[in-house]
């Protein structure tokens, strides 16, 4: 049996840009997670991501503070494009990151067999929800280290780490996603644009504000109305599990899947750490540098503090969060489901 | 080898007399060679139709049919990882991975791969082929170029392929329950709300516009796809098998549409018009075979 003491847990870091990876890494980060400027990563937006000069800065100026880089080449390649992510995995090997975090089987299966020193990280893209799919992984591609889906207790979560033989990494701050990750293919029926093989979820070329005379703001995707907002309310980023629908029984507008909301885990930070995780990971490549600066510093302070054996003063987050309106997900209750 | 039509897993939660009469009719009356049973969705359902297994395997068989056995297509809690080892530990049963929960177990034993499997490309074929697997149906998000790439690459490696071809589409899975939530509840007290709606609970735009329907944890289209058109392409291209996803409509007259077309008996156009009378309220889609926003529905042009 192992004991529920508290170790010392990786602070895992969004870097979006070079920019964003040098304010993480300042902030306080242990480790920092980025990918190149292609559909090999799960945040192909314009504007984001590493050429591959940049990365070898970025890894540089982390490595000089101590700081970790994780490579994400966390989609699924489409058939016939593969190419694309074995030139990912060699520069990042080449390179020198501190591991890669793959979810695809082939792509997983190619980093193993080419470079099996390599340290691999199972992306939360690979909707690795229970031990045996862990264990699957762990055993056919050396996985070190599986990013849980963000859909399991902290309980839960405690009796999967008694259970597999690698580290966990569990999401703590940002977005929450209402669909097992990897598994969605909600924008692409929508959109044209595939989350798994290009990387995109709710693509800004497809996102459309419409404001009608009284100033009422609806949002679209594509030629879908995801909500509507009155003059007055702040109108929601479009993602179509955080959008209002009528069904037959339900001829008011709600949230079918779940209300625009981020996930903030800082009161259950002790628990967490009790129950065996790793590495602690912000979520929001996507977001700007202040935002990196801000959620990386705070949540440096509060695991110090905890590790210290003091009582952190908690720091309010929640102006950072989606629709300013944060919860704890399934992490605290099954009631969530 | 002569084109399998094939009869997936039913993906709702039918009363457990309907459940049983829908196979019982397959095994009667329907064109298809392969039939899918299990539950895939969610394990609270399982109960109902475990009992009802071996008596309905038995009988499929007798009418000659070969049944594959499904297994959940999201693994998470203790009885959902129970009804998966207890699964993929029958014997003299070929079971179908929807999971990789599954491949913990399957690994180095014949089995096959199910479409929630992420199957996107010949990489990823290749190594569940070398795992143990002799059949894949792949994700119904593929292109026809990547179609056409794994089909050629499943021809190499000696295993049959399967696309699905007509049946709302499944395009998300969640650990929360959206039939539940509707009617106020969560997963644990859900009281089975999800039987009111035998083929998904249909969920509008603000603007009454049809979008999704919602089936227990997983959301699926609205469209119903059918890929009647695209046939003769994927016959082309070396895809052995072809799935009909059930719903609660005639499912013997879609099968033996199906098989008049595969059988070159009947053209894509009228099977077509065919299909829209069973259930016209259901608008056909077939765009992400063409690359395009899964719900468009891209008619061909009449050949001369």
């Amino acid at each position: 049996m192992k004991q529920p003491s508290m170790q010392r847990p990786e602070l895992v870091c969004p870097a979006g840009t070079p920019a964003a990876l040098r304010t993480a890494v300042d902030a306080g980060a242990d480790a920092v997670y980025c990918g190149f400027q292609n559909a090999t990563n799960a945040r192909n937006f314009p504007g984001l991501n590493f050429t591959p000069e940049e990365m070898k800065q970025g890894l540089a100026y982390a490595h000089e503070r101590g700081a970790k880089v994780l490579l994400a080449a966390n989609t699924f390649p489409p058939a016939g494009k593969f190419d694309l992510w074995k030139q990912a995995i060699d520069m990042a090997h080449g390179f020198g990151v501190d591991a890669i975090i793959v979810a695809d089987i082939g792509v997983a299966d190619y980093a193993h067999r080419t470079y099996p020193d390599q340290r691999l990280h199972l992306s939360v893209q690979a909707g690795a929800s229970s031990p045996e799919a862990i264990k699957f992984y762990c055993r056919s591609f050396d996985i070190k280290r599986v990013v849980l889906p963000r859909i399991l207790t902290v309980q839960e979560i405690k009796a999967v780490h008694n259970e597999i033989p690698c580290e966990i990494e569990a999401f703590i701050f940002g977005n929450i996603g209402m669909m097992a990750e990897g598994r969605c293919s909600l924008t692409n029926y929508a959109t044209g644009i595939s989350t798994n093989m290009d990387g995109v979820c709710s693509p800004a070329g497809d996102v459309h504000y419409d404001e009608d005379k009284d100033r009422n703001l609806t949002t679209r995707l594509g030629e879908f109305t995801i909500d509507c907002f009155s003059c007055g309310e702040k109108a929601g980023y479009p993602t179509i599990c955080k959008g209002r629908y009528v069904t037959k029984d339900h001829k008011e507008p709600y949230y079918a899947f779940e209300e625009p909301i981020s996930l903030n885990l800082t009161a259950l930070l002790p628990e967490l750490m009790k129950a065996g995780v790793t590495a602690l990971k912000i979520e929001g490549r996507q977001r700007s540098k202040a935002y990196v600066e801000a959620v990386v510093s705070s949540f440096r302070e509060t695991i110090d503090a905890y590790m210290n054996g003091e009582e952190p003063e908690l720091n309010d987050l929640l102006a950072l969060t989606e629709g300013n309106k944060q919860t704890e997900g399934a992490f605290k209750s099954k009631r969530w489901r | 080898m002569i084109p399998q039509l094939t009869m997936g897993p039913i993906q709702y939660h039918w009363p457990a007399p309907q459940w049983k009469d829908f196979y019982m009719r397959i095994a009667d009356e329907a064109p298809v060679d392969v039939v899918y049973i299990g539950e895939v969705i969610c394990s609270k359902r399982a109960p109902f139709y475990e009992p009802l297994y071996e008596e309905v395997a038995d009988y499929l068989k007798k009418a000659g049919k070969k049944v594959i056995f499904s297994t959940l297509a999201e693994v998470m809690i203790k009885h959902d990882r129970k009804m998966v080892s207890g699964m993929t530990a029958l014997e003299d049963v070929l079971v179908e991975a929807n999971d990789t929960s599954a491949l913990y177990y399957l690994s180095g034993k014949p089995h096959t791969i199910g479409p929630f499997m992420n199957v996107y490309n010949e990489e990823t074929l290749t190594f569940l082929t070398l795992n143990g697997a002799e059949h894949a149906c792949f994700p119904t998000e593929l292109p026809e170029a990547s179609l056409s790439v794994l089909s050629r690459r499943a021809n190499h490696l000696g295993i049959t392929t399967e696309v699905q071809v007509y049946g709302r589409i499944p395009l998300a899975l969640s650990a929360r329950c959206y039939h539940a939530r509707a009617h106020g509840r969560v997963k644990d007290n859900c009281q089975f709300v999800c039987e009111n709606d035998a083929d998904g609970m249909e969920l509008k735009t603000l603007k009454g516009q049809p979008f999704l329907s919602v089936n227990g944890i997983a959301t699926m289209s609205h469209t119903c796809l059918n890929l009647a058109q695209e046939i003769e392409t994927l016959t082309g291209m070396g895809i052995t098998h072809y799935r009909l996803s059930p719903h609660s409509h005639d499912m013997v007259k879609v099968s033996k549409l199906f098989r008049d077309l595969l059988s070159n008996k009947a053209d894509p156009a009228s099977v077509t018009e065919e299909l829209k009378k069973i259930r016209p309220d259901i608008p056909f889609s077939n765009g992400f075979f063409h690359r395009t926003r899964g719900y468009e529905w891209l008619q061909q042009r009449e050949s001369a």
